[in-house]
């Protein structure tokens, strides 16, 4: 794993020490994976149904807190803490996610749903703060043209893509370090999947982002690294036009050409 | 082969036809009896639907019986019951929502719990608990230590009748939500008091007050579980440690007494009003606030 993408040469924003998922005791979806991950790079997370990309994902913002039955061990460092032996609430603050089904909240605004992190976490802020928030957020993720003369209307009014970018803005609102996505457009159509892939792109410049992606297309498309998991392990974990062009080991080349997946 | 085919779908189109014409024989069968009880109530409810039923109270029985012998309408309404009314289910519908909304919660969210699974099991058998043993029971509670019947007494026994059905409208809401809000609110690092104020129960508000405003209507015209805890009065009560009156309630009481007995139409009338009014709001929140 000495060839992963790393951008600006700087120390690893998120470690991953011999994690390990378990849904039933002695049975493992995640078995010991360790690997970093660079600040503003993108690390795509691909494998075969059930490899347990989605449950490493959700590790990263401790998602598995709330079924009872999963233990996560190991160590997942973030900015030098480890976020296993942290408050979850701020861990998930830190690490947004986004979903695979656009979700924006129902009962709220398109202005509120940019601002929900906030108004969750009780965080009181001014007109102008809120405006300001709303307003960088919708821009990041291109969103603000289209919505900007119609910010009072239910986020379930746009479209699927727009939704999904909502999503992305209102996890972005909360300045997180690093961004989880899983399978962000297996809901989407062609363009919709198009512009968000433009907007991950432009989108690194700030933000860390690490992408769980069925789609091996979309993973050369948009990442600097990839990962690549089956039954539970990391098999390979390095730069995506290398892993695509030589992969170094035989079962990730078999995926990748199609032998099974 | 052809041919044969051909007659077996004739045959089943056939059977098609007639399934279909007796699912509508039936179903118009089945409204009959609705329409001819509402005929009944409306045409003999209407001659005393006046002001006076909303304004005044219980008649004595003399007062009526002479009413009755001059010809005149009965001088009195029905006062007494819709403030009881009120005031009971009222009652009833602050303790029972609360907890309702709080136990449907939990039983959504902890659903291979062996504590909710008990849980939901004691809401079924309360769902099927019949009124009378209900009422029985808020007389053993509250009438007997209180020392008195009361508004209260008909309000605890009305809540333990709106209780599992508020239950399982919230539950059913709430497993109707796609996980991922909860997760997504959760992912932005809020609290799961906060996901649960914020976002659950304003998503769900469609389906969870729809149950509400039928539990509502349901318990409006229950009579039994009264009769043992709050008793009837015949004046205005607002104190809610005191005997008070309900319009099924007064039902029961004019259909006891010769003199009023034109009444028990009316008040029926009003009470049916009442509660179509109430099941026509549900309808109407529900699509709207369509999950």
């Amino acid at each position: 794993m000495e060839n992963i993408e790393n951008t600006k040469e700087l120390k690893p924003v998120l470690q991953l020490k011999n994690v390990s998922v378990s849904y039933n005791p002695g049975t493992f979806a995640v078995k010991k994976v360790s690997t970093d991950i660079y600040p503003n790079t993108i690390t795509a997370i691909m494998g075969p149904s059930g490899c347990g990309k989605s449950t490493l994902l959700r590790a990263i913002n401790r998602m598995h807190d709330l079924y009872s039955n999963i233990k996560t061990t190991g160590e997942i460092i973030l900015k030098g803490k480890d976020i296993l032996t942290m408050d979850s609430m701020e861990v998930r603050r830190l690490a947004g996610m986004v979903f695979q089904q656009p979700n924006p909240f129902p009962t709220m605004s398109i202005y509120e749903n940019v601002l929900a992190g906030y108004k969750l976490n009780g965080i009181r802020l001014s007109k102008k703060e809120k405006d300001e928030i709303v307003e960088q957020s919708l821009k990041s993720v291109a969103l603000w043209d289209e919505v900007k003369d119609v910010m009072s209307k239910r986020g379930s009014f746009l479209s699927g893509g727009q939704q999904q970018r909502l999503c992305i803005a209102r996890a972005l609102a909360l300045k997180p370090e690093v961004l989880l996505m899983d399978e962000p457009t297996s809901a989407l159509d062609p363009i919709s999947t198009n512009k968000i892939e433009e907007l991950l792109l432009e989108l690194k410049q700030n933000f860390t982002i690490i992408v769980v992606t069925h789609n091996m297309s979309q993973a050369a498309r948009v990442s600097d690294n990839s990962m690549f998991m089956y039954l539970g392990e990391l098999i390979e974990h390095g730069n995506t036009t290398q892993m695509f062009t030589k992969p170094k080991n035989k079962r990730t080349e078999e995926y990748l050409t199609g032998v099974f997946g | 082969m052809s041919l044969k085919s051909k007659s077996s779908i004739n045959s089943r189109k056939g059977t098609d036809k007639l399934v279909y014409f007796l699912v509508w024989l039936f179903s118009f069968f089945a409204m009959i009896p609705l329409f001819l009880i509402l005929w009944d109530v409306v045409s003999k409810g209407y001659k005393n639907f006046n002001i006076n039923l909303f304004t005044k109270v219980t008649p004595s029985s003399m007062d009526a019986l002479i009413a009755n012998m001059n010809g005149d309408p009965i001088p009195g309404g029905v006062l007494n019951g819709i403030t009881g009314s009120i005031l009971i289910v009222g009652l009833a519908i602050l303790i029972s929502v609360p907890l309702g909304l709080f136990i449907g919660i939990y039983l959504s969210d902890n659903r291979d719990k062996k504590f909710a699974g008990f849980i939901s099991y004691l809401t079924d058998l309360l769902q099927g608990m019949p009124s009378i043993v209900i009422g029985i029971i808020a007389y053993a509670w509250v009438v007997k230590p209180l020392g008195s019947y009361s508004a209260i007494g008909g309000s605890v026994a009305l809540t333990m009748m709106m209780l599992p059905m508020i239950v399982r409208s919230t539950e059913e809401t709430m497993k109707m939500l796609p996980p991922s809000f909860k997760e997504s609110g959760l992912a932005l690092g809020s609290s799961y008091t906060s996901v649960v104020f914020n976002i659950l129960l304003p998503s769900g508000f469609g389906g969870i007050f729809t149950g509400i405003l039928l539990a509502i209507s349901r318990v409006l015209g229950e009579t039994a579980p009264l009769m043992l805890t709050a008793l009837g009065a015949s004046v205005v009560n607002w104190n809610i440690t005191e005997p008070t009156s309900a319009l099924p309630l007064l039902i029961w009481d004019f259909y006891n007494d010769p003199n009023l007995v034109e009444l028990v139409w009316s008040t029926s009338l009003l009470l049916l009003i009442v509660i179509f009014c109430l099941n026509w709001i549900a309808k109407i929140v529900s699509r709207k606030w369509k999950i």
